[in-house]
């Protein structure tokens, strides 16, 4: 296991300082290793995660190479050449393990924004005494984004939202926390070659949760609530000004009516396995409020935005991959984590990789047995 | 589902989705209207001919549009005014936005109504006040939907269907536009 830096590199070097999980500690388990702590229903810190995944290391005994980087892999006879920053290894298979959530995705308008604004994204940011002081436009509401807007907003900055296509879900759902409902539904389980639009299911953007002591929901009427003013999805910038798009209620639609399709597949869920009275009575929640009149333009000149936070999503990057099966949306190609079209190549941890677990922690089990079982036949040894 | 008749070829849209995957060249489509100026503010635009899947192609007639201005502009309204052509674009793109997810749902439609509604600050176009912008304040759009499906159903359909409108998007969102004189 070559690994550029430390164990848990990308949690200690990847993550703002205010990150919890936004999974449940009982959901924080990786094989053989469930989670022993006093407060299962809590949220780990950052901190916590990182020592989590070093128990996890000393416990598996997993033969990891710290601070080798891998510069290249290639193709060689009969298997694979990988070149490092310690040297040359031949291996017969490989299996990409680097993450999903490499770099963050920037859009191409940043380009066009007035440089005295500063801009940031989440791989830079730490905390709100960071930044400049004055008004903030956050672009993107999904997890990153709203938890970033909130904190940004509590520390007495003006904060504007730039809010695009969402998925919104309360905290706890009668009773119980909404990923609970996720993991024991199904929902989770559902398989990769049993949804029907996968590409799409593979670029879904985090939901709006935050994982924090007192349970709290954290959508857009909270946001709002709080002072937070949202804006429609950022299009274009022109003359010095962004411009945000007019379609800002269906985006709330949207994602509530996605909402209460998915709460309704709980309650039938609960009535059809008997679990209807285990829990609390079936709740809907306010519809998202819109703004009475949403801004479309913002100058960006003016002095309102001191600062632009791009929570814009995350992608992996590939630039050693010298083997050709990355798409031209820089996505590799492979069928259920096993990279068809180079023999020997297989994948983990990729959203939806073989299940809608597969892009949490907890996914990582039932992926890494079938992968493994599918590697050992190719390399004709018995299981 | 098989029963369902909406009168849309869901199954051509969803072949030419998959083909147009593979072919991106293909997709691209220019689509053109003329016009000349008749008198006054009236202006005859006709549409026939555009590009698409390779190559030059037109529709099955020529369609004729006359616009002008109504007669508290103190003009002939001989046709309905430019920015109203807005209004038709947007009813008719989303109408057929909700009966194509409808028929892809299974949902037969029995009618389906819209209003639209822009309101217009003429004081920005006559120059009366230069913080009045020139285009629509804003647009609401309200349907009347008659169809097999509770209303979660119908309200997801309309949503959906602004989702993938062109003329949605078009109307919420910036276009660079280049006008320039041949
Ligand atoms: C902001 C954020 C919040 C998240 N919150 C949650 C959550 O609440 N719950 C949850 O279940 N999941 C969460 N996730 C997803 C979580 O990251 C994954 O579930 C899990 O950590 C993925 O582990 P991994 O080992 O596959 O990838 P990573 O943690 O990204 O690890 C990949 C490792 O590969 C190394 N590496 C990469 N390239 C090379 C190279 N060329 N050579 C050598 N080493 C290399 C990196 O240094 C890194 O240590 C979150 C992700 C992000 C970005």
């Amino acid at each position: 296991m070559l690994e550029r830096g430390e164990v848990a590199n990308s949690w200690r070097r990847e993550r703002w300082d205010s990150l919890r999980l936004l999974t449940p500690n009982w959901q924080t388990r990786l094989p053989g290793f469930p989670y022993q702590g006093s407060d299962p229903d809590g949220y780990m810190t950052v901190a916590e995660v990182t020592e989590f995944i070093e128990r996890y290391a000393a416990f598996s005994r997993a033969p990891v190479r710290t601070g080798v980087n891998v510069t290249s892999v290639r193709r060689a006879d009969d298997g694979y050449h990988v070149t490092t920053s310690q040297g040359e290894i031949r291996c017969r298979t490989l299996v990409i393990a680097s993450g999903a959530c490499n770099r963050p995705v920037v859009p191409g308008l940043s380009e066009g924004v007035p440089p005295e604004i500063e801009q940031v994204t989440p791989f830079d940011y730490r905390e709100p005494g960071r930044l400049p002081d004055g008004g903030v436009l956050v672009v993107g509401a999904s997890a990153t984004g709203v938890q970033l807007a909130a904190e940004l907003r509590r520390s007495g900055r003006p904060v504007i939202l730039s809010v695009g296509e969402h998925v919104r879900l309360p905290r706890v759902y009668r009773g119980r926390d909404v990923l609970w409902w996720m993991d024991v539904s199904g929902v989770w389980d559902q398989r990769y070659d049993e949804i029907e639009d996968l590409t799409r299911a593979r670029r879904l953007p985090s939901p709006q949760l935050v994982g924090t002591p007192e349970r709290a929901t954290l959508d857009l009427n909270t946001l709002t609530g709080m002072g937070v003013e949202l804006v429609g999805r950022w299009a274009a910038v022109r003359d010095g000004s962004a411009l945000f798009s007019g379609g800002l209620r269906n985006m709330f639609s949207l994602a509530d009516l996605k909402m209460n399709r998915l709460l309704g597949t709980f309650d039938e869920w609960a009535v059809t396995h008997g679990r209807d009275a285990e829990v609390g009575p079936v709740e809907r929640f306010e519809p998202t409020r819109p703004p009475a009149s949403p801004r479309l333009r913002i100058d960006l000149r003016g002095g309102e935005i001191r600062t632009i936070v791009w929570a814009t999503g995350f992608r992996p990057d590939y630039s050693w991959l010298h083997v050709p099966v990355v798409d031209d949306k820089g996505h590799l190609r492979h069928d259920g984590g096993v990279v068809t079209d180079s023999p020997g190549m297989y994948a983990l941890g990729l959203p939806v990789l073989r299940r809608r677990r597969s892009t949490f922690i907890n996914g990582i089990e039932p992926d890494a047995r079938e992968v493994i079982d599918h590697l050992a036949r190719h390399l004709g040894l018995p299981r | 589902m098989t029963t369902v008749t909406n009168g849309v070829n869901v199954q051509a849209l969803l072949d030419a989705r998959e083909a147009l995957k593979k072919s991106p060249e293909a997709a691209q489509f220019v689509w053109r209207a003329s016009s000349k100026w008749q008198n006054g503010v009236h202006t005859t635009i006709t549409v026939k001919d555009f590009y698409g899947l390779g190559e030059e192609r037109a529709h099955k007639s020529e369609s004729v549009f006359q616009a002008d201005h109504p007669e508290v502009f103190a003009a002939d309204d001989n046709g309905i005014t430019p920015i109203e052509y807005l209004l038709v674009g947007l009813a008719s793109c989303l109408t057929a936005g909700v009966a194509s997810v409808a028929q892809n749902r299974g949902i037969q439609l029995r009618s389906v109504e819209a209003t639209v509604e822009g309101r217009h600050d003429i004081r920005g176009i006559l120059g009366a006040d230069p913080d009045v912008r020139n285009g629509y304040n804003d647009i609401k759009v309200t349907f009347n939907i008659d169809a097999d499906a509770s209303r979660e159903e119908i309200e997801a359909l309309v949503a959906q269907s602004q989702k993938r409108s062109a003329v949605f998007d078009a109307l919420t969102n910036p276009t660079d536009v280049t006008v320039e004189v041949a």
